[in-house]
């Protein structure tokens, strides 16, 4: 609803074109940690659009990506089904599980909600266990078909699906729906007494921020060529995508994107010292968003509302 | 004023039980489009939950909320507002992103998952609003750098945003200053001059009664009295409700107070919660051994004044306590030199029993200083002993609070803040608190503190009186001349 000023607009277009056409200066090294780096981006923003501004305490994102992975993993490996396909069935499968999820949401709230949303997370991973015969269990799941096996074709991949899911997470947020999602997430009875069915509104952002975080982890999984409970299940990347929303600035959408990217580049970037480089980084974040509790976003001098 | 004789809001047998307490008794009401009807009644009248009920916050056990004919009670929130009745709630969370334009135009929106985009012209009608509603210089600043009473009215504007027939107005001048309450009065006729019905709901008659065309008084869920403002002012129900009726008072003489020495010297004391000024340059003397009490309605500033007293707000002004200026101690330091407050909640550790809770207060004491002390509280509360084994949490509320009295008494006060402890007591109740209060006093020597609404409590007890009113205090003196001086405006 805002406009956004026009020398911004400018400065964005150019920084898409350089991103776009890293692939012409960057080895496959870097593209590969950017391309992961991109997906995990959509993961935060899909957070933020339900944590932030629906204002829905969801400690587990990892279900929804992990049914979104393991939906399109396995309907290409077991079934046979065409990746574009596959990626579609996972991305219902995650929707289905975000409305699954919007229906605890609708009695409780705040920490009773986060630790069922954390309980959801232990629970898709021991089904993946138990069932391992058809998941792949502990190992994970080979997938036959991948994405590209060109990096640079991935990176695009990776880059086009980040900005037009960042896009329109970005839209909805700054639209009527998203107004009316935040109202209800900070007083869903202030909210009602403005005429909104809040319950409809909580739900659809159930859907949507599942819809975005299942077709990223499908995306993932035909790029990595495996679906593993390490790499899209595991509580330890649910917090991870968290910190990265979190650190970019809460309720921005694009913060995540940011925070993402950060944390996965400062990772790479501090591997030469080892198991260090983990807990430097989480130092990093803990301390950003103990001093700037706005994120990264919030340190930007014309942000509104700063 | 009503040109019209139906009811654009009738209220029938209108009941509301939570549990075993019954907050509204079948009440009958009608509101009438072009008039202002202000719903007034003390803590725990039920006027709030009567409002909430209308606007489907709280679902009515019996009884017809008929909408210009069609009954809206126990639908939902969202309906009830579609349907045309808008509220202002007391406390409101704009969205802090938006702008105050923005703010309004979410009351515009269609509830819809589908439209991304506001209506056409809705932007116009939200500025119109906006205007109407005194804020058009502001309308592109956010929420957050918005004085208080600017905040309130970007609520007005919210709520008539969907030009409702209804508007609820929930303690409508709160927190506001009188050249403000002055503005707020011309808002609030205006939208009665536009046909709208208006419900006021405010503890007294006094703050709405120049505004308000009718008055319906409540009192533990019922109606006591309904008319025009000055017939319920002088109705006799009322009158004993908010002044008690013949208040039997056994003050000390004012030589024999004055003799004793200034144990709590307050100067100018303003407390500010964000933007609200909750506290005006309000000072207070306790002298030893005095027995001070401090009337006003909920919200007036009590709390806010024994907070800063026990150092748990930040305050302007200074404090004496026993002849020496305070500088900054710590609420922990300022209880241990012997202020000790028992707030309202009571606080109490409701999983730990009776004696646990009171052993717990009496850490601090030597092991024989503790048993007599136990022992005195035993004679002063005798059901406190019978209790004792009981988890806290078990007790009546009125049990209850003489533990959380107890639990004070124990730490060894010099003054002791008592913060209306006859909140959401039964009157049988408060006879039996009203013992324990004039045995301490006759048996002791103690100081206290006790904040109010209730008159007919503060009162008895008391050497001396304060009335405290939108955080000012408006009179001090005895209670023999309470009545007279000060009872009207306490009405």
């Amino acid at each position: 609803m805002s406009t956004i000023p026009k020398s911004r607009l400018a400065a964005l277009a150019v920084f898409l074109i350089v991103l776009a056409l890293f692939p012409l200066g960057a080895n496959g090294y870097i593209l590969g940690v950017l391309t992961t780096a991109f997906y995990f981006a959509v993961f935060a923003m899909s957070w933020d659009l339900l944590f932030g501004y629906a204002g829905e305490v969801n400690f587990g994102p990892t279900f929804l990506i992990g049914l979104g992975a393991y939906g399109a993993g396995m309907s290409n490996a077991l079934l046979g089904l065409p990746v574009p396909l596959a990626i579609v069935v996972g991305a219902l499968a995650a929707v289905a599980g975000g409305v699954a999820l919007a229906i605890p949401a609708l009695r409780l709230s705040g920490p009773y909600l986060g630790l069922i949303t954390l309980v959801s997370v232990l629970l898709l991973q021991q089904a993946i266990v138990i069932f391992a015969g058809v998941t792949g269990g502990e190992i994970g799941l080979s997938v036959p078909d991948v994405l590209s096996i060109s990096s640079a074709a991935n990176y695009e991949y990776a880059l086009a699906f980040m900005l037009v899911s960042g896009l329109i997470l970005f839209l909805i947020s700054r639209s009527s729906l998203g107004m009316i999602l935040q109202a209800a997430g900070q007083d869903q009875v202030a909210a009602a007494a403005l005429g909104f069915n809040a319950t409809r509104h909580k739900i659809l952002a159930f859907a949507v921020s599942a819809l975005f975080s299942g077709l990223a982890g499908a995306f993932l999984v035909f790029y990595l060529g495996t679906a593993s409970v390490s790499a899209v299940v595991d509580i330890s990347i649910g917090v991870r995508v968290i910190i990265a929303a979190v650190l970019g600035g809460r309720r921005t959408i694009i913060g995540g994107a940011i925070g993402s990217v950060f944390l996965i580049v400062a990772g790479e970037l501090l591997r030469p010292i080892g198991q260090l480089s983990t807990f430097v980084v989480a130092l990093i974040a803990l301390v950003v968003i103990v001093l700037f509790p706005d994120g990264l976003l919030g340190l930007l001098p014309h942000r509104r509302g700063a | 004023m009503n040109t019209t004789t139906t009811p654009r809001l009738a209220v029938s047998g209108l009941h509301k039980r939570f549990g075993g307490l019954i907050a509204v008794k079948s009440l009958d009401f009608n509101l009438y489009p072009g008039e202002i009807l202000g719903l007034i009644g003390p803590n725990g009248s039920g006027k709030s939950t009567v409002m909430q009920m209308i606007m489907g916050v709280v679902r009515p056990t019996a009884g017809q909320i008929l909408l210009d004919g069609q009954d809206i009670a126990g639908r939902p929130t969202y309906d009830i507002a579609r349907a045309g009745v808008g509220i202002v709630f007391q406390h409101s969370r704009p969205l802090r992103l938006q702008t105050v334009l923005e703010n309004i135009l979410l009351g515009l929106l269609p509830d819809s998952l589908s439209r991304l985009r506001p209506p056409p012209g809705a932007i116009e009608t939200a500025r119109r609003i906006g205007e109407e509603c005194g804020l058009g210089e502001v309308l592109d600043r956010l929420p957050a750098t918005l004085p208080f009473a600017d905040l309130r009215r970007m609520e007005l504007a919210k709520a008539i945003a969907r030009n409702p027939s209804v508007v609820l107005i929930d303690e409508p001048f709160a927190g506001l200053t009188s050249a403000e309450v002055h503005d707020f009065s011309a808002l609030i006729r205006r939208f009665r001059d536009q046909g709208r019905a208006v419900m006021l709901v405010d503890h007294n008659v006094k703050s709405i009664a120049s505004l308000a065309d009718r008055v319906l008084a409540l009192y533990l869920g019922e109606k006591i009295a309904e008319g025009s403002s000055e017939q319920v002012m002088q109705d006799e129900t009322v009158r004993r409700v908010y002044l008690g009726g013949g208040i039997e008072t056994h003050e000390r003489p004012e030589a024999e107070i004055a003799a004793h020495k200034v144990l709590l010297q307050a100067e100018d004391i303003s407390v500010f919660y964000g933007k609200a000024q909750a506290l005006e340059n309000v000072s207070l003397t306790v002298h030893e051994g005095e027995f001070v009490s401090i009337v006003g309605l909920n919200g007036a500033g009590k709390t806010s004044l024994f907070n800063a007293i026990s150092g748990l707000v930040p305050f302007r002004g200074a404090i004496s306590w026993d002849g020496a200026k305070r500088a900054g101690e710590s609420a922990a330091a300022i209880a241990r030199a012997g202020i000790v407050q028992c707030p309202e909640t009571r606080e109490l550790f409701g999983r730990l029993s009776v004696a646990e809770n009171l052993e717990l207060a009496g850490q601090r004491l030597p092991p024989g200083e503790r048993a007599s002390r136990l022992d005195w509280l035993h004679e002063l509360f005798p059901i406190l002993r019978v209790r004792g084994t009981q988890e806290s949490r078990t007790l009546s509320g009125g049990e209850q609070q003489m533990l959380a009295i107890a639990r004070s008494l124990m730490l060894k006060p010099r003054l002791l803040i008592l913060d209306e402890p006859t909140l959401g007591l039964a009157p049988v109740i408060l006879g039996q608190l009203s013992e324990a209060l004039s045995r301490l006093r006759e048996t002791t020597d103690i100081t206290v503190l006790l904040g109010e609404q209730n008159v007919t409590f503060a009162l008895p007890h008391a050497d001396r009186v304060y009335v405290i009113e939108h955080g000012r205090i408006i009179w001090n003196g005895t209670p023999t001349r309470f009545a007279a001086e000060a009872g009207t405006g306490y009405l």
